[in-house]
């Protein structure tokens, strides 16, 4: 197996690589999401919700037509790679990436979103103490997945946890989410569900349903997201039909006395992209 | 379903909306949020504000040019907007609605008009510039004087005191518990 030079062209594309995605993400909805929204403004009867539901898809095409961010929350940005064999997995690999979120932040141009939690001061470049939140898993390609997240939605997003007894309240505890946070998240939502895992693992796990697919729903993820949308809270938390585009569920193995549950609440402007650095 | 375009300055006509109705609005709005509404109560208001609408937005301007101007929370500026309202101020504009206070501040006087939140460069397309006050708060709380073209809005709270956020809100409750009760 070659082990690449860990020479400075390796983590200049790790950079240049990092802020493309973060540019299609800003900019571009995802094709899936676009068509989950679309179908929602083709079903919705609530004449409130169909107007907001055309703003939206209105607002999707100025983004797109002018290379303008699609929200001005642009977000924190939360990064998922896989590190292929040939490269050596260093400190100088997250260094880039950090490269690539100042450039973005400069040039798309992103919202300065990132501060210190306590005093407050704002960075200007949208990094800090473990700001990009960086995930990293061996995979045979360099691939860096962006995940840029709102405030409002992750604001109203929780983490329970259930008795082993309690599974059959798994959905309740999903609907409550959205019931209690109404219209704020902007929705309508993409809800991103971890079942397992430990305390911290369901909430990272939730975070990571929020990248699969919205186009398909297995019963159980169908079913809660019916129950959603049966609360009525509609776009913007204006009334409709359509409170959520999708439930998307991820589990792992657990404790045999723990049940953690953890939503990852996001907004309808669901935005991800993935790209692979050529080696 | 009533469909009523508004062009500022505002008057009586506002009165007769109804929550839930869609309007578009034109001419001119104000940018604001909380620490302009801050400075507003300290210094005065620096537009005439008789028939104005206050937008709770910051916005992101590039010279003379508004770039992305979507709604912020309105919530937040739940206890800061009595002395606009009573100052003839007659719609405010923004996203996620406000408390049954402001409902009550807003009943014969005024309506909330929602935004569809994210709507950045949607709302920005419908915009142009026109002036600035308390450029010294910054970009995102300075009070921009920005003309609109048709902006598309939600009568959210009307001069009633009716409530769509507050009737969704209580619609949402009775059926989550009606859905979840028998597992209770």
């Amino acid at each position: 197996m070659m082990v690449l030079q860990a020479d400075s062209t390796v983590f200049d594309a790790i950079a240049r690589y990092t802020c493309l995605a973060l540019r299609e993400a800003e900019i571009c909805l995802p094709g899936d999401v676009l068509s989950r929204i679309e179908a929602a403004a083709a079903s919705e009867t609530n004449p409130v919700a169909r107007g907001e539901l055309g703003n939206i898809l209105a607002n999707v095409a100025r983004a797109r037509e002018l290379s303008v961010p699609i929200c001005q929350d642009t977000g924190v940005p939360v990064i998922y790679l896989t590190i292929p064999p040939s490269l050596p997995f260093t400190r100088q690999v997250y260094d880039a990436v950090r490269a690539g979120v100042r450039e973005a932040t400069s040039t798309i141009p992103l919202r300065p979103n990132v501060v210190t939690p306590l005093d407050r001061n704002n960075s200007g470049d949208n990094t800090g103490e473990g700001m990009p939140a960086i995930h990293a898993r061996p995979g045979d390609r360099l691939t860096i997945t962006v995940l840029p997240k709102g405030a409002g939605a992750e604001n109203v997003s929780r983490v329970k946890m259930l008795l082993p007894s309690e599974r059959g309240r798994i959905a309740e505890f999903v609907v409550e989410t959205m019931c209690i946070a109404e219209g704020r998240p902007c929705p309508p939502v993409v809800l991103g569900v971890g079942i397992g895992g430990t305390f911290d693992g369901a909430a990272a796990l939730a975070k990571e349903a929020l990248l699969l697919p919205v186009d398909c729903m297995d019963p159980f993820e169908q079913e809660i997201c019916d129950a959603v949308n049966a609360l009525g809270i509609g776009p913007m938390g204006l009334g409709g039909g359509t409170t959520a585009l999708a439930v998307k569920v991820k589990t792992a193995d657990c404790h045999t006395a723990s049940l953690p549950v953890a939503v990852n609440v996001q907004c309808w402007a669901c935005r991800r992209a993935t790209v692979e650095v050529p080696l | 379903m009533t469909c009523v375009d508004l062009s500022t300055p505002l008057g009586d006509e506002v009165l007769w909306l109804r929550a839930g109705d869609r309007v578009t609005l034109s001419g001119m709005v104000y940018t604001a949020r909380d620490e302009a509404h801050l400075r507003m109560q300290e210094q005065g208001i620096p537009f005439e504000p008789y028939g104005a609408a206050v937008y709770h937005c910051g916005p992101i301007i590039e010279g003379d040019r508004v770039v992305a101007a979507g709604p912020t929370t309105s919530a937040r500026m739940n206890s800061l907007s009595d002395f606009l309202i009573r100052r003839g101020v007659r719609a405010l504009i923004g996203k996620g609605g406000m408390s049954r206070h402001v409902a009550e501040q807003l009943r014969g006087k005024g309506v909330y008009l929602a935004f569809t939140g994210g709507c950045a460069a949607l709302a920005a397309s419908r915009m142009q510039l026109r002036g600035v006050y308390f450029e010294d708060l910054g970009m995102a709380e300075a009070v921009w004087e920005i003309s609109l073209d048709h902006l598309p809005l939600v009568v959210g709270i009307d001069a009633r005191g009716g409530d769509i956020f507050d009737d969704v809100r209580r619609d949402a409750r009775r059926r989550f518990v009606e859905m979840f009760r028998r597992k209770q």
